[in-house]
């Protein structure tokens, strides 16, 4: 019961302190917004490129509004060694680092829907599956969040994280789907899309509110799986070599 | 649970590395349930080190760390129910307030809500920050911020403080306010491990002493028995009009049973087992046409110790701290 007093506080502090402030709405609602509009207005075809576009940009809502924030702030806390009393306190590292990141996962679940809610007085969305849609959100969410996760842990002052957090998601946004299919990428290329895990996610919300997945729905939703344990493990193990020295 | 010997913290062999800096070098000691123990050193002694290793914020090469009973060695997160820690530097979060701090903090050692706001009120009360307490940590002023993070380490009643160098860097009424807490603290039975390079502070706190200097432990005894050596003798410090060469040599041929030897702020430092008289070393100056501008008598204490077996000035361990931080008050 302690562990989980500890866990909810850590947990609603940073939800309290970082994902409620204007920053982290900026680049998880207005930035993907302000990228719909772009390709809303590029694809010069009205109302009816909503559903083309919807997939990706609720990609890139969950992406930048999960990876934004937390890279720097336990980069921050690191730095200004805030972050060692957690690491002082008796919970496992499992169970604090699921408590860092649940505000980040919670906020990338909340703010792809945002975009959703937008596009259903503009299009018709009727045909989405939504049983489909919410479990993957959940597990990009959850992805996005360890890949920024991974970031933090890999570097030691703020600016890196955002410099780094930048290196891979821009490229992510032309590589994953997002917009343009990946069969449209020169062949040299379509490697380095499938080795990330984005890829996967918009795979499956390009199939849920269109149909227009290219890999099976089960595997997408177990090779999202697999990213999500191996990225948690990965950092997790970052963290006790580099910060418990 | 103590061992038999009543040690609540028990250290053999902890060695810990750097790469190629060797920051801890196979320490050894055991901390009594219920004392104050002190950790006196210069920076870069290992004393932060120890503590982070002790903690389980940092990983030990070698040795073996036993905390109430309970083995630490591999497992250090087994004990951290039992631990406050006040680090050597106030690592609240600037953007929560006083109170909120101290809540959060409470509630990662998993205090029910109303438990950790009713101690977290008491401890700003206690800590003279009950204005304070609205106000966010960032606007807190060094003494205050000190102030709350000790308070921040001991909100869960933990059995064990570590002490980081409470006192460096704070103002001359907070530190003396912050050695009442630990004096208080003490009075309650709890456990506390302290490290400091201000020498009188642990003489006047700690029930026992450990000199730690490059790694190593060079001695460790109760502070009385460390003090036991120096107490009886007489010291005179003497300040002299001019500076004859070979000095001290002629005083010490001339007085064979007296020590004489030069400061480094200049003076002559005599000292003998026996209560030493002023005039016959007057006389003595006078002759070589020395004036004798003031002798001083000085009480020897823990500093003399200190010195003798580490052969580090205590002033140099001040300048290089307050260097490092700002003076906080050691002593006052």
């Amino acid at each position: 019961m302690k562990r989980w007093t500890a866990f909810w506080n850590i947990l609603m502090k940073d939800v309290r302190t970082y994902y409620l402030k204007p920053p982290n709405i900026s680049w998880g609602m207005v930035f993907p917004l302000a990228w719909t509009g772009m390709f809303f207005i590029r694809a010069g075809r009205g109302l009816e490129s909503i559903p083309d576009l919807l997939p990706g940009v609720m990609t890139i809502a969950i992406l930048f509004g999960t990876t934004s924030v937390l890279a720097v702030t336990v980069t921050f806390e690191k730095r200004q060694r805030s972050f060692d009393r957690l690491l002082l306190a008796p919970i496992s590292l499992e169970l604090l680092m699921l408590a860092k990141t649940g505000g980040a996962i919670l906020f990338g679940i909340v703010s792809p829907f945002v975009p959703v809610v937008i596009a259903s007085f503009l299009a018709d969305l009727s045909g989405v599956e939504w049983s489909l849609v919410v479990p993957a959100v959940i597990l990009i969410a959850i992805v996005s969040t360890f890949l920024g996760l991974l970031i933090a842990v890999s570097v030691s002052q703020v600016f890196e994280a955002q410099t780094f957090s930048n290196f891979f998601r821009f490229p992510m946004i032309f590589l994953c789907g997002l917009f343009f299919p990946i069969m449209s990428l020169p062949a040299y290329i379509r490697p380095l899309s499938y080795a990330l895990p984005v890829t996967y996610g918009a795979d499956i919300l390009h199939g849920a509110v269109r149909g227009a997945n290219i890999m099976p729905f089960a595997m997408d939703f177990v090779i999202l799986g697999a990213f999500c344990l191996a990225l948690f493990a990965f950092s997790l193990r970052n963290i006790r070599r580099k910060w418990i020295v | 649970m103590p061992s038999s010997n009543g040690a609540i913290i028990e250290v053999a062999g902890l060695t810990k590395r750097y790469g190629d800096v060797l920051a801890v070098d196979d320490i050894s000691f055991d901390v009594v349930k219920g004392e104050v123990f002190g950790f006196l050193g210069p920076n870069g002694a290992g004393k932060t080190t120890t503590i982070n290793v002790l903690t389980g914020l940092s990983r030990l090469d070698a040795g073996t760390v036993r905390i109430d009973g309970i083995e630490c060695t591999h497992s250090p997160k087994a004990a951290q129910h039992l631990l406050g820690i006040v680090p050597d530097e106030s690592n609240l979060y600037p953007e929560l307030t006083g109170f909120e701090n101290l809540c959060f903090c409470g509630a990662l050692y998993g205090m029910r809500r109303k438990e950790r706001e009713t101690r977290a009120r008491d401890l700003l009360e206690e800590f003279g920050l009950a204005d304070a307490g609205d106000r966010k940590f960032e606007t807190y002023s060094k003494g205050m911020k000190r102030k709350l993070t000790f308070a921040a380490g001991v909100i869960h009643r933990p059995p064990i403080l570590f002490l980081d160098e409470p006192t460096t860097g704070i103002d001359v009424a907070s530190a003396r306010q912050v050695r009442q807490i630990i004096s208080e603290l003490h009075r309650q039975g709890i456990t506390i491990f302290f490290t400091t390079h201000y020498i009188e502070e642990a003489e006047r706190l700690c029930e026992r002493i450990a000199f730690i200097v490059k790694g190593r432990i060079v001695k460790a005894e109760r502070t009385r028995d460390l003090l036991q050596p120096v107490r009886g003798r007489d010291v005179l410090l003497l300040s002299v009009s001019k500076w004859a060469e070979n000095l001290c040599d002629e005083l010490s041929r001339a007085f064979p049973n007296l020590g004489v030897e030069a400061t480094p702020s200049g003076q002559v430092r005599v000292e003998s087992t026996e209560p030493i008289s002023i005039a016959p070393l007057a006389r003595f100056l006078d002759e070589r046409g020395i004036e004798l501008t003031e002798a001083r008598r000085h009480l020897p204490s823990l500093e003399d110790v200190f010195v003798e077996v580490t052969g580090i000035g205590a002033g140099m361990m001040k300048g290089e701290k307050e260097r490092a931080g700002g003076r906080g008050g050691g002593n006052s």
